[in-house]
């Protein structure tokens, strides 16, 4: 009989806790040792230190693992996880799809990942001609004037966007003055939360009946002190804003500026352009409309498109062409720029990826993603309107749909049941309890790269499982998942009693 | 089209389900006038030679970093990642899944995220650390923020040895933000007077070390004056390898401790993507910005990860939360474990003596040279060197003949009478011969 690891819990019915190709894995605290590596570096010669007295003198306690160990380590736990690789990942607002190798060995060229981003320009022309051609794409998709490349990620694409707009009204001497932001009530939690690090107050636009905003409803919360609003389009209802235009209009005509949050592009990349629609400010999330794959949580990209008006306020650095030559400007001095928004000049990894990506699909084949994954998303609500319920009514989405849990009034399963029922299923839930606007909220995004056999079966899948609920086996809801790697875990006691980091025993 | 699974029948048979005639009548909300009639001016779909055979063109009118003598450093460096760590990385589970919001399915990335916490808090001497930052500069202008929050001052006084880019950024959202951000001039030698301009105005002091001048600087004495002045203690690093020999920040008294990530396990990538490093005193986690992974149990009492102290976060908080980010830079900091564990305490002491003494090496060759005077008293894989004359041409004319010598103080410091400093980083890639290249292409350019 074998001792069970104390980390492994009550429950299994084998002896380790492991089930076959789901083995438990200790943390690297726990196998690791302090004089194990899995490198050979060759000695340092002896020479006179030069540390100014300040060498560490304790142990750092950090383990470590031969290189077989190691590959088992990562390995065992990379099987933990679903992926996009793995299947559908309906992942409404986060849009999780098709993520092509070419893209990988495209940014892993030895020109693009093995420079530095402070050698000689000129030993750089090739990589500054990548920003400039990846510039020329997204500003030709979106119909804008201008591109800022290095915000880091859809979030800080969001701040940057905001402070070209702080930074124009600041230079027409209304600082003081412009003070509010426009926000509907289906916003990105980030909308609000980069405005107010901006030092803004926010003023909650309400959404109307059908889930869109109307332009009577901005135009009421509009005044001499708003500076800009900020608004999704397709928003996060996977609606498309019907009257962005005249919105577009109202806020200008009250000297204010229109952010647009570029979450949900990918539903009209090639289709409509932002620039058409009044946009001031608007981030683009590479990963999400150039697939650019997201790593458990990232790295992103979230580079910016800005109008005439705000233009000349971008950050630096960006590029300059005179005839041949591809100059960076690092340097505010002489321009309107409001400044550096990171250290070097953004995320150049996921520039070669999003770029291999357009190049593979072409203006016609970005167009076509767009159409695919509106048509997609609107084939899975066709194929679920019977069954479950949306909060707007039965019209065309974008390429996302959004149902709620009015069906499920009366059955005993909440959203978050129903969602971890699908995990059993094989599937990664869709996004739950958001946009806030709708009651128990499911959005729902297959993207355009499910074929229609993965949509079907994705689709039969969710309704057994509605049938089983309306059926009143609630028990099955209540108990999943049940063939994870891990039942629900207890989110309340994590945050209550937080345990962030290993420590000896 | 290859990525695109539908066929011409499929798209016929959705459409008639969802009963509407074409897809552009899903599109019927959009005004007219703003749906594109015609297609944008943008080439057509390419194959994938084709795509290759591009983006190799340009690649190859780069000057890459492993195919000269190289001793570029300014925040950035070159080090040997193994194999290993890519493979790794590039395994479906890790490159392909999102952000671990159920954690039933997520274990993997959720518990490489504890132990790249843990690793950190050892490595900089602090209780806890988050599962990253998008990079240095901008995990030092969050933490600007976070003492702002806990002391609630709005002023931050930042060394003149800070990262002239992290210093930017941090002016820039403090500006925006309309804070206050006192600037000390560069400070080349790591001479400056911080305590003597510490009083009870100040949210935070920011010193970095390794400084971007390469100078080590104890942190103790400032860390105290903050104490006395209810003032927090920022240290920022940019070489993560420095950890490895050097005092921790945490054991010099520093309150957050932050940095760039990218030399353990990440390649240079002309600037990104990096990894930031942030970490903190226990008290203050739940100011501290970012993601968190914590432990707990499962419904059958397993032991488990999952995202926690979400409470502070945007998608919760809204416009109160601790910041707007809402990611982190998963993969790169799984690099960084990787790489981590793979070295252990055992290699990563052995890497940063490698870095050393290559660095002691290099200075001991340029001290001899006559038109050459190295600045620094102490430094760790990167010192300040004087030329005689404008570094920035230096280095071009170096470039031209196939070694990259290092990064001209004016590239960042414009306009500061330094023209004549170059920065010179050597890692455990430097072989002798490339030090022996390096000098006698400096001897022939001066």
């Amino acid at each position: 009989m074998l001792d069970r690891p104390a980390h492994i819990g009550e429950t299994p019915d084998t002896f380790t806790g492991n089930r076959a190709l789901d083995q438990e894995e200790p943390l690297l605290f726990e196998i690791g040792r302090p004089d194990a590596t899995g490198v050979d570096l060759e000695d340092a010669p002896d020479v006179a230190p030069r540390l100014g007295g300040l060498e560490r003198k304790e142990a750092i306690g950090l383990p470590g693992l031969t290189e077989p160990e190691t590959m088992r380590h990562y390995v065992r736990l990379s099987r933990k996880n679903y992926s996009i690789d793995a299947g559908l990942y309906p992942l409404g607002s986060c849009t999780m799809k098709h993520n092509p190798r070419l893209n990988e060995k495209m940014a892993r060229l030895e020109g693009f990942a093995d420079i530095h981003p402070l050698q000689p320009q000129s030993t750089a022309q090739g990589a500054l001609e990548l920003l400039e051609t990846l510039a020329h794409w997204l500003m030709t998709l979106t119909g804008m004037r201008a591109v800022a490349l290095s915000p880091k990620a859809g979030a800080h694409g969001e701040l940057c966007g905001m402070m070209a707009i702080k930074s124009a009204i600041v230079a027409k001497g209304e600082g003081a003055t412009r003070n509010v932001v426009l926000i509907p009530q289906s916003a990105h939690g980030t909308n609000p939360a980069t405005a107010a690090l901006l030092g803004f107050s926010v003023r909650v636009v309400p959404a109307a009946e059908d889930g869109t905003v109307r332009a009577q409803a901005v135009r009421e919360a509009l005044g001499p002190d708003v500076a800009a609003i900020m608004l999704t389009n397709p928003n996060t209802c996977g609606l498309f804003e019907r009257e962005i235009v005249e919105i577009a209009e109202a806020v200008h005509d009250a000297g204010a500026y229109f952010y647009c949050d570029g979450a949900n592009f990918n539903a009209i990349a090639g289709v409509a352009r932002p620039g058409d629609f009044g946009v001031d400010a608007m981030h683009i999330n590479l990963h999400k409309t150039f697939s650019t794959p997201h790593g458990g949580g990232g790295p992103g990209a979230g580079p910016v498109v800005l109008s005439e008006r705000l233009a000349p306020f971008a950050p630096i650095p960006f590029l300059r062409r005179e005839g041949e030559k591809i100059e960076l400007v690092e340097h505010a001095s002489g321009t309107q720029s409001f400044g550096r928004m990171t250290a070097f000049h953004g995320q150049m990894g996921m520039f070669v990826r999003a770029l291999a990506y357009m190049l593979a699909h072409g203006g016609d084949g970005v167009t076509q993603a767009s159409k695919d994954a509106v048509l997609s998303a609107n084939y899975v609500r066709a194929s679920l309107r019977d069954v479950m319920t949306q909060p707007f009514g039965d019209r065309p989405c974008m390429h996302e749909v959004l149902f709620d849990d009015a069906w499920l009034k009366g059955t005993g399963v909440t959203t978050l049941d129903f969602a971890k029922a699908m995990i059993d299923e094989g599937y990664h839930p869709m996004t739950m309890y958001f946009p806030l606007v709708a009651h128990g909220a499911m959005l729902i995004e297959p993207t355009e790269s499910e074929s229609k056999a993965s949509l079907d079966l994705f689709v039969a899948t969710l309704r057994s499982l509605a049938k089983s609920a309306k059926d009143g086996d609630a028990q099955r809801f209540a108990q999943a998942p049940r063939y994870a790697p891990r039942r629900r875990v207890d989110e309340t006691l994590a945050a209550r009693k937080p345990v962030l980091r290993w420590r000896a025993a | 089209m290859r990525y695109h699974p539908l066929s011409e029948t499929d798209r016929r048979d959705m459409l008639a389900t969802i009963g509407v005639a074409n897809v552009e009548a899903l599109y019927a909300d959009a005004p007219a006038s703003t749906v594109l009639e015609e297609p944008l001016d943008l080439p057509r779909h390419k194959s994938e030679v084709e795509v290759e055979r591009i983006l190799s063109r340009l690649s190859a009118r780069n000057m890459s970093a492993g195919r000269v003598p190289f001793f570029l450093g300014a925040g950035a460096y070159k080090h040997h990642v193994p194999a290993s760590v890519d493979h790794l990385i590039q395994r479906s589970e890790f490159l392909t899944s999102y952000t671990p919001y159920q954690p039933e399915i997520s274990q993997g990335t959720l518990q490489y995220l504890f132990e790249f916490q843990t690793q950190v808090a050892l490595l900089t001497g602090m209780d806890v650390a988050n599962a990253s930052m998008y990079d240095g500069s901008t995990a030092t202008a969050e933490a600007v923020l976070m003492a702002h929050r806990l002391t609630r001052r709005r002023k931050a006084l930042l060394s003149g040895g800070l990262h002239p880019h992290y210093a930017e950024v941090v002016r820039t959202v403090s500006r925006l933000a309309e804070d206050d951000v006192v600037r000390m001039p560069p400070d080349i030698l790591g001479a400056e007077d911080l305590i003597g301009k510490i009083d009870d105005s100040l949210s935070c002091v920011v010193v970095q070390t390794p400084d971007f001048f390469g100078n080590l600087r104890g942190l103790a004495a400032i860390g105290e004056a903050c104490r006395k002045h209810g003032a927090l203690l920022i240290a920022v690093f940019t070489e993560a390898v420095s950890l490895g020999l050097l005092a921790s920040p945490g054991a010099m008294g520093a309150d957050i401790v932050v940095g760039e990530g990218q030399s353990i396990g990440n390649a240079l990538n002309f600037g990104g993507p990096y990894v930031g490093l942030f970490a903190t005193r226990h008290d203050y986690v739940r100011q501290m910005p970012g993601r968190l992974a914590g432990e707990s149990v499962d419904a059958d009492g397993r032991r488990s990860y999952v995202l926690t102290l979400s409470t502070r976060e945007q998608h919760i908080r809204r416009d109160k939360a601790t910041s707007n980010i809402c990611t982190n830079s998963g993969l790169c900091a799984l690099a960084f474990t990787i790489h981590m564990t793979l070295l252990g305490e055992a290699g990563l002491r052995k890497l940063a003596k490698l870095n050393h003494a290559n660095a002691v090496a290099l200075a001991g060759m340029l001290e001899k040279l006559p038109k050459v005077d190295v600045l620094n008293k102490s430094f760790f894989n990167e010192f300040t060197v004087r030329v005689n004359g404008d570094a920035a041409s230096l280095v071009e004319k170096m470039a031209a003949k196939g070694v990259l010598a290092g990064v001209p103080v004016s590239r960042l410091l414009p306009n500061a009478g330094l023209d004549d400093l170059l920065l010179v980083a050597s890692t455990e890639i430097n072989t002798h011969e490339d030090r022996a290249a390096f000098v006698a292409a400096l001897e022939e350019t001066l």
